[in-house]
């Protein structure tokens, strides 16, 4: 997959038209949009959810190392592969 | 239908992700390839009513439905759609509209997006409207025209879809262009499967192996083109494949098809494979019907599979291939697929290309869906 320089800077937003909630008969997150269906694991349905277009991607990753302590390097470096992957499969925009 | 099978994960966990609701099998248009029934015309007396469909969804949810189409038919012909898209909303669905775009006016589309309809798919047949008039067989270009800039302009996402045979399959291009002038995110050439009217029309409709590679062609260059600001999806016909579509993710494991009386169906096309025990959510709960009901334990799964599928690698990845085609081209729906190479019928399927590739044939005349249960006449061409 062809990694597009993400800043940490960076403000990811869900892109229009796609749903993203919690689907308490698939026990997790999930992202809905036209003709498709996504169920999210764990990490992805957190990091997601701070993707409000407000936070930068510093800020989710700061908030999630406070929220998960000690996995430091492993939260910054998941951040940035989901990020990129969603940007990449257009679920969010930056 | 579900395009992104790949992406973190998508395991239906024996839950029918994806219901779509067959409204109404009336319809103002007379398309040749059109998969409703034959008989769809005996189906207008014993539509569900509105409470019906409603008991329907509930129930569906339950089970745990995400994905929801309206479908038909043409579901605009149902005045109750709006209400019905409002309930499903309120439930938690993502609620899809599958439309010919003929009665899609302003008003109708103002008060589906009040209810919270999500996304909308149009067919479009062809650039020009002599052609798309005379595939329809009423005069509907103007109207899906309309219906698609409507569509756009009050923001809704979009999938155009349009159903490739021979006599379009030339005008891809063109139908690529036009939608990326009109900022459509999704396009979607579906090379139509030859179920009913398809099937009968099959000879008349079928492209050839080269009008299918110079049409992939094309979408290549416009996918490199455009980049992401629009998907477009091409499927090749599964005639040309060797190996079958894995249709519907497999029989009874993610998709859900209610047919206009209520009778649930693994999918669209189950009616017509005989001896099969369909059953009516009138008469049963959707759940009894989905998890016990003879006819969707029957394919379910891969025990049931015959030979050469059982000892075959490919079959977690097709199942075997189509239940309906089985039947429809080697008489019973429980052999492999003929689509497949490996299929001891593949023949079948081979001589239906080989009848395409034949360059002077005698062309028959598109029979065309015959209309009975309500009154074209104001469409005629
Ligand atoms: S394929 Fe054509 S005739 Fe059949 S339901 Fe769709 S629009 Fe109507
Ligand atoms: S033999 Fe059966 S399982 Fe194997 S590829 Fe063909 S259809 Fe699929």
């Amino acid at each position: 997959m062809e990694t597009i320089a993400l800043s940490a800077d960076a403000r990811p937003r869900l892109s229009p038209h796609f749903m993203f909630r919690w689907e308490a008969s698939q026990d997790a997150y999930i992202l809905l949009y036209p003709e498709g269906l996504i169920k999210l694991n764990l990490s992805a349905g957190e990091i997601l959810k701070r993707c409000d277009g407000e936070r930068t991607v510093a800020a989710i990753v700061a908030d999630l190392q406070a929220a998960f302590p000690g996995h430091g390097e492993e939260i910054a470096a998941s951040v940035r592969a989901f990020v990129d992957l969603a940007c990449d499969k257009g679920w969010l925009r930056t | 239908m579900p395009k992104e099978t790949g992406g973190l994960s998508l395991d239906g966990q024996g839950k029918p992700l994806w219901l779509s609701l067959e409204l109404t099998y009336r319809c103002p248009l007379k398309c040749s390839w059109c998969n409703n029934p034959l008989d769809f015309e005996d189906y207008a007396a014993k539509e569900l009513s509105t409470e019906e469909w409603k008991k329907v969804l509930r129930e569906s949810r339950e089970l745990g439905a995400l994905q929801l189409g309206f479908t038909g038919g043409e579901p605009l012909q149902r005045p109750d759609l709006e209400e019905l898209v409002a309930y499903a909303d309120s439930l938690g669905f993502y609620t899809n509209l599958i439309t010919s775009g003929i009665g899609l006016g302003e008003e109708r589309l103002i008060a589906l997006k009040n209810a919270g309809l999500k996304q909308i798919q149009l067919s479009l047949q062809a650039t020009r409207a002599d052609v798309t008039d005379a595939l329809v067989g009423a005069r509907a270009h103007a109207r899906k025209l309309e219906a698609g800039r409507l569509i756009k302009a009050h923001g809704f996402p979009m999938v155009l879809n349009m159903p490739v045979f021979r006599q379009n399959i030339g005008m891809t291009g063109e139908m690529i262009e036009w939608a990326a002038g009109l900022g459509i995110e999704y396009l979607e050439f579906a090379n139509i499967q030859y179920y009913n009217w398809a099937l009968m029309n099959r000879d008349e409709l079928m492209p050839t192996l080269e009008q299918v590679r110079d049409a992939e062609k094309v979408v290549q260059q416009w996918r490199d083109r455009l980049g992401k600001k629009m998907t477009i999806y091409f499927v090749i016909p599964d005639y040309y494949e060797g190996r079958p579509k894995a249709c519907m993710n497999g029989w009874g494991a993610i998709h859900l098809t209610i047919a206009p009386d209520g009778v649930a169906m693994p999918c669209q096309e189950a009616r017509v494979i005989p001896g099969l025990e369909f059953e009516s959510v009138r008469d049963r709960p959707l759940a009894w019907i989905w998890h016990e009901s003879p006819l969707f334990r029957k394919y379910r799964g891969l025990d049931w599979l015959p030979e050469p599928c059982g000892s075959c690698a490919e079959k977690e990845k097709d199942f075997g291939g189509c239940r309906c085609q089985a039947f429809l081209l080697t008489g019973d729906a429980g052999n492999t697929d003929p689509a497949c190479s490996r299929s001891p019928r593949h023949q079948v399927v081979q001589d239906a290309v080989d009848a395409v590739a034949r360059p002077l044939r005698f062309r028959k005349p598109l029979v065309r869906r015959a209309a009975g249960a309500m009154s074209t006449a104001f469409l005629e061409t």
